[in-house]
């Protein structure tokens, strides 16, 4: 066989490969949404569920969603934020780091259904955190940790070299030299990461099911003060998230239009993560685009 | 005329890696300094030392004395950000930083605590004045620095040092990464800034060394072979490693 002949052959098999995996992602997808469009409406995105009778929504599951998403993020991103600087900036290479690194390598691979068992034990039953948002999102700072730490880490590793002596060169401290030129210039990598893991907690049910847990309590959207157990803001309430709500319908659901909410909030939940993914490229994009074209 | 920096008996190690053996050198105020020599001959070693840049590199060992206006700058008291506002550097990589470059130019002064707008904005248009620079680009100040060209980035981060008005500017290969017609501009903006500045350079290029500066060192492994006005150095060398080095026999 000469070099021509396997080069093409080559060419083929990738092709059909790539092809595969394309059609496999858009048959998932085109399922998923199509059959779960009809069911989607104003009032099936904004209604609390019911358990028993048809008619009922996703709205309470989709806020808690959010609301979850959006506290994981603030008790994760510092934390990230400030150990992808310290391996990065300031960590000498040797055994205590390299150490770090593995261990959030393992913590990393660690299945999100163990992440849910700890935060169980450790949050809502030692810490007396009840099934609770806060529970929930601490699990979820777990989860998220590792893979959000590496993707800063990662973005400030790509500033150039140039840049820390560029601003040492002026006079400025180690850290200033961090704080306003290095993580300045890795921002729009470091959002893209923050943007990606926001996608993968929006659509994470196992670590939750333990932690956030199962029910959603009907919610006062009148009441904002956060010590209210009815206010949508009290983090100590339990809070089922729509990815947890597929799962528990899908187990025990016994409402006659089960099947129809599951395909629904199945299709909000791919659509969301989706828009997480595009929103990533966009701002990523253009922030990029701001720093070098002006 | 006393020495504005001055170096003695000067040894800098990398592990065991003797890079400087012993350099003896004296800066005057103003002018243009030339470093030559071939490659490995840690001139670019020698420029780091002087605004302590090389205290980054990990394992590095510096023995002797360097004198800015008689002050050790290697004492302990020595407070490193005054020192790197007073010794300036540019690099051989037009490094701008990711903003406009209003803000590239007046980072240092704002990071100092530098607020107001007057004053900012005149330091912003002299410094670029006396980088040859502002007239290609005082119409888009507050665009990205990083989508200028490569002669007009390194000029901007000549116009960064100027800012912050310092005594001696350092130049490590500036116009290596550049074209010819971008190389001949910083040369001119080197020669404007001259009689307000001291000025070392490392530079590879002989023809630049003897364009633009007034005295010459000659580095070879570590050592300095020859230092003298450039135009001895260039016509007349003293020593023969010299004259083999300039014309072309070897490096």
């Amino acid at each position: 066989m000469n070099s021509k002949v396997s080069n093409q052959i080559a060419i083929a098999t990738l092709y059909v490969i790539a092809s595969t995996i394309v059609v496999i992602l858009a048959a998932l997808l085109g399922y998923i949404i199509i059959s779960g469009l009809p069911a989607l409406s104003w009032h099936f995105l904004t209604s609390p569920a019911k358990a028993f009778t048809a008619g009922g929504g996703i709205g309470i599951q989709l806020f808690n969603s959010f609301y979850l998403l959006i506290l994981t993020m603030i008790i994760s991103f510092p934390i990230a934020l400030g150990a992808g600087i310290y391996l990065n900036e300031y960590a000498k290479q040797n055994w205590l780091t390299s150490l770090v690194r593995t261990a959030i390598e393992i913590l990393s691979s660690l299945p999100s259904v163990v992440v849910g068992l700890f935060g169980f034990l450790v949050f809502v039953v030692q810490f007396g955190f009840g099934f609770s948002i806060l529970s929930g999102a601490f699990a979820l700072t777990f989860f998220n940790l590792p893979l959000l730490t590496r993707s800063i880490e990662e973005a400030l590793a790509a500033v150039p070299d140039e840049q820390r002596e560029g601003g040492l060169a002026l006079g400025l401290s180690k850290w200033e030299t961090v704080l306003h030129i290095i993580v300045p210039a890795a921002l729009p990598t470091i959002l893209t990461g923050v943007i990606l893991s926001a996608g993968r907690i929006f659509g994470e049910a196992a670590a939750l099911i333990f932690t956030a847990g199962q029910s959603a309590p009907a919610l006062n959207f009148t009441d904002w003060n956060p010590f209210n157990i009815s206010s949508p803001l009290n983090p100590m309430r339990p809070a089922e998230t729509l990815a947890v709500h597929i799962w528990k319908i899908n187990s025990e659901g016994i409402m006659p239009d089960a099947k129809a909410i599951s395909s629904g909030a199945s299709a909000v939940l791919v659509i969301s993560v989706l828009g997480f993914n595009l929103l990533a490229r966009f701002v990523g994009h253009r922030l990029f685009k701001r720093l070098t074209a002006g | 005329m006393t020495n504005l920096l001055e170096t003695h008996d000067l040894h800098v190690y990398y592990g065991q890696n003797e890079a400087l053996k012993g350099i003896d050198l004296t800066f005057e105020e103003g002018g243009i300094t030339a470093l030559i020599g071939p490659s490995g001959s840690s001139k670019s070693t020698y420029l780091r030392t002087l605004n302590r840049m090389n205290d980054l590199i990990p394992n590095v060992t510096i023995t002797g004395t360097i004198k800015f206006r008689d002050q050790d700058i290697y004492a302990p008291q020595t407070d490193l950000v005054t020192l790197r506002k007073e010794i300036g550097m540019v690099f051989q990589q037009p490094n701008p930083f990711p903003f406009s470059i209003y803000d590239n130019v007046a980072f240092g002064l704002k990071l100092a605590g530098e607020k107001n707008r007057e004053y900012l904005d005149q330091v912003v248009e002299t410094s670029l004045k006396q980088a040859a620079v502002w007239d290609e680009v005082k119409d888009h100040l507050h665009e990205s620095a990083l989508s200028l060209s490569g002669g007009q980035q390194q000029r901007v981060c000549i116009a960064r040092v100027l800012a912050v008005s310092p005594q001696i500017i350092l130049l490590d290969e500036p116009t290596s990464a550049l074209d010819p017609i971008s190389s001949s501009q910083i040369e001119s903006t080197l020669l404007k800034l001259r009689t307000d500045y001291t000025i070392i350079t490392v530079t590879h290029n002989l023809q630049q060394a003897s364009r633009i500066s007034d005295r010459t060192a000659f580095f070879m492994n570590g050592e300095v072979i020859e230092v003298d006005d450039t135009k001895k150095i260039f016509m007349n060398p003293a020593r023969k490693e010299t004259e083999d080095y300039i014309s072309g026999r070897f490096g």
